[in-house]
């Protein structure tokens, strides 16, 4: 797996590595929803395009996560992939397809309450990209 | 090294002394054993905290403290109105997550033998999990009023009478809250949610008080031996999360953030940006009374269907995660604060004006819940904690260990098994759940409750024992 889980007393802490910037994002919303859902597959019914922006690279990962906790309150959407990620590094901006499905066909408990900036950190070192992220639950 | 530098001032109190950065020391409400479990980075945030512009005497961590982000879960600060900073990261996410706990008319007897059919029945009531809305659907206009009235609007609309906003802090209703400081997206989160439980660590509890501390005070709150309490933990939902995360953005923009957190991010509390914060956040604070306001109602409409003579009265209602103005001495005078507590408890002693008309004599009831599977307490605000704590206590048993270990020390069949073990019936969301709040994960209540006490910042009433659980 792309993502590990870090030890956090109350809340959950992720890090990631990856070869390319695009793949430690989508790698990050994984992370994000394997929290909320466990082990469960979720199944890819549904397509979301969204784009998203930032005005550094830690506020567009913390917009792009948001995001997909904002489409599972507002309209039950559950996520099970991200596809086709663009990022534009020079404006910070992102665009991207999500598959899911509504969430009411899964039962599920984690509560994901926010994304937080919390030791948060996306560095690029001998090659990889790598962040830390540490969500509320 | 944090832990090295702190200074032992008694068996319940600890200084972190003064050094770099720091404006004021840290203090902290420890014994020896609930220090050992505290870690280095929430010792730390105790410390970031201590450097934020404007704070007065002391950074502050209560029993329970553990690592949170920006401030330390169990952790305390006030700031001078004129040249101090509101931090979202100081609230927390979960704006006003809080405890509600109701006392009935029901005995342990009563609930014997039917604890399945009573568990599902409320399981089924009151929506709970993760995107599982409520059972209104408002429209802009109505969530609106809802932001501005709280409590105070769910009983208007019928769902529940004047008696139990005026046993909620604030009478149910924080005043100076604007919808049109919330946005949007906050609102489009919030609508589909009001009158839901939420998930993770939010709970609904059936109890019976097993222990009476103080029978005089015990007694001004409605409390005996034997009877049957409902506690209920929930919070702001999709919308607080919203507020917070679009604050400290704005906030970031304007401000940027200290270098040692960026989940300090503030802005001065005079500032337009500051104010409007403070009256978003007092709307989702006023979201969670109304919800919290709503549960009360269905809990009796089903609790009618098992017991036609029901009866259930709000003993109090208590918030975790908010900033007040209050007023406090310093330096010997009296004087008006922003006192942000991050799970943490109002814990006002007798007289303050603040406190309903029935309990101002005696002081504020605080609502300590436990784990699922063990005790949780009600305390009773004190004058000694208005002196040394800017009158607060814990909020909670406080987490021990990460998810991630809990899942690694226990199996599912092992915590089903632990809480039969207990005599304690549980209705649950999933299994991760269940294994994640098992009461392993969590600090000894029974010391967190007596280091309160012993610190006088919080002098145990009652003790309950929990028979009926349900986590969302």
């Amino acid at each position: 797996m792309p993502y590990n889980f870090l030890e956090h007393t109350a809340d959950v802490k992720f890090r990631i590595e990856s070869p390319t910037l695009e793949e430690m994002f989508s790698s990050s919303a994984d992370a994000l929803n394997e929290t909320i859902r466990g082990n469960i597959k979720i199944l890819e019914q549904k397509e979301k395009n969204f784009e998203i922006e930032g005005k550094d690279l830690e506020e567009l990962l913390y917009n792009f996560l948001e995001e997909l906790l904002f489409l599972l309150d507002t309209e039950n959407f559950l996520i099970s992939k991200i596809k086709d990620i663009k990022i534009d590094l020079e404006n910070k901006k992102l665009k991207c397809v999500a598959t899911g499905d509504k969430a009411e066909n899964y039962k599920f408990t984690n509560d994901v309450k926010a994304i937080t900036y919390h030791e948060m950190f996306i560095k690029e070192k001998n090659g990889k990209f790598i962040c830390e992220v540490t969500l509320d639950v | 090294m944090y832990k090295k530098q702190l200074k032992k001032i008694s068996e319940t109190e600890y200084e972190l002394p003064k050094t770099g950065k720091m404006n004021v020391p840290g203090k902290l409400f420890l014994s020896e054993k609930l220090l050992n479990d505290v870690e280095e980075n929430a010792l730390k945030q105790i410390a970031n905290v201590a450097m934020l512009q404007g704070i007065q005497k002391y950074s502050i961590g209560l029993s329970d403290m553990h690592l949170g982000y920006g401030f330390p879960i169990g952790g305390v600060a006030a700031f001078d109105i004129e040249t101090g900073v509101i931090s979202p990261g100081g609230v927390g996410y979960d704006i006003n997550c809080s405890v509600r706990l109701l006392k009935t008319n029901l005995k342990e007897t009563d609930l014997r033998g039917r604890e399945k059919e009573i568990t599902h029945s409320l399981f089924r009531t009151i929506p709970s999990g993760v995107g599982r809305g409520g059972k209104l659907n408002l429209n802009e206009n109505e969530l609106n009023n809802v932001l501005t009235d709280g409590a105070q609007w769910a009983v208007e609309k019928g769902y529940g009478k004047k008696e139990d906003y005026l046993h909620t802090e604030e009478n149910g209703k924080l005043e100076n809250a604007d919808p049109s400081a919330v946005s949007k997206r906050a609102k489009s989160r919030g609508m589909p949610q009001l009158g839901s439980l939420g998930a993770g660590n939010h709970f609904l509890d059936i109890l019976i008080v097993d222990e009476i501390f103080d029978k005089s005070i015990a007694k001004v709150f409605g409390l005996e031996k034997g009877q049957v309490v409902i506690m209920i933990h929930c919070g702001s939902r999709g919308l607080g999360h919203q507020v917070a995360s679009d604050y400290i953005k704005l906030m970031d923009d304007k401000y940027g953030h200290p270098d040692f957190d960026r989940g300090l991010v503030n802005a001065p509390i005079k500032s337009e940006l500051g104010q409007k914060y403070l009256t978003a956040m007092n709307c989702a604070a006023n979201f969670a009374f109304a919800n919290k306001q709503l549960i009360t109602h269905w809990i009796r409409e089903d609790m009618k269907h098992y017991f036609p003579n029901f009866k259930t009265e709000v003993v109090y209602d208590i918030c975790h995660n908010i900033a007040k103005f209050e007023e406090h001495i310093i330096d010997g005078e009296k004087k008006e604060v922003l006192v942000m507590r991050k799970g943490a408890t109002r814990s006002f002693g007798p007289g303050r004006k603040e406190i309903p008309e029935d309990y101002r004599k005696v002081g504020q009831p605080v609502l300590i819940p436990g784990s699922m599977g063990t005790s949780s307490y009600v305390l009773c605000g004190t004058k000694k904690a208005e002196e040394i704590s800017f009158g607060s206590t814990a909020h909670g048993a406080g987490r021990i260990k990460s998810r991630t270990q809990a899942h690694k020390d226990m199996t599912f069949e092992e915590a089903k098994k632990d809480m039969e073990k207990r005599g304690i019936f549980v209705e649950f969301g999933n299994q991760k759940g269940l294994i994640e709040e098992s009461p392993f994960s969590y600090k000894n209540i029974e010391e967190v409750a007596r280091v309160s006490h012993e610190a006088g910042i919080g002098n145990k009433v009652a003790k309950l024992k929990p028979l009926l659980v349900i986590i969302g």
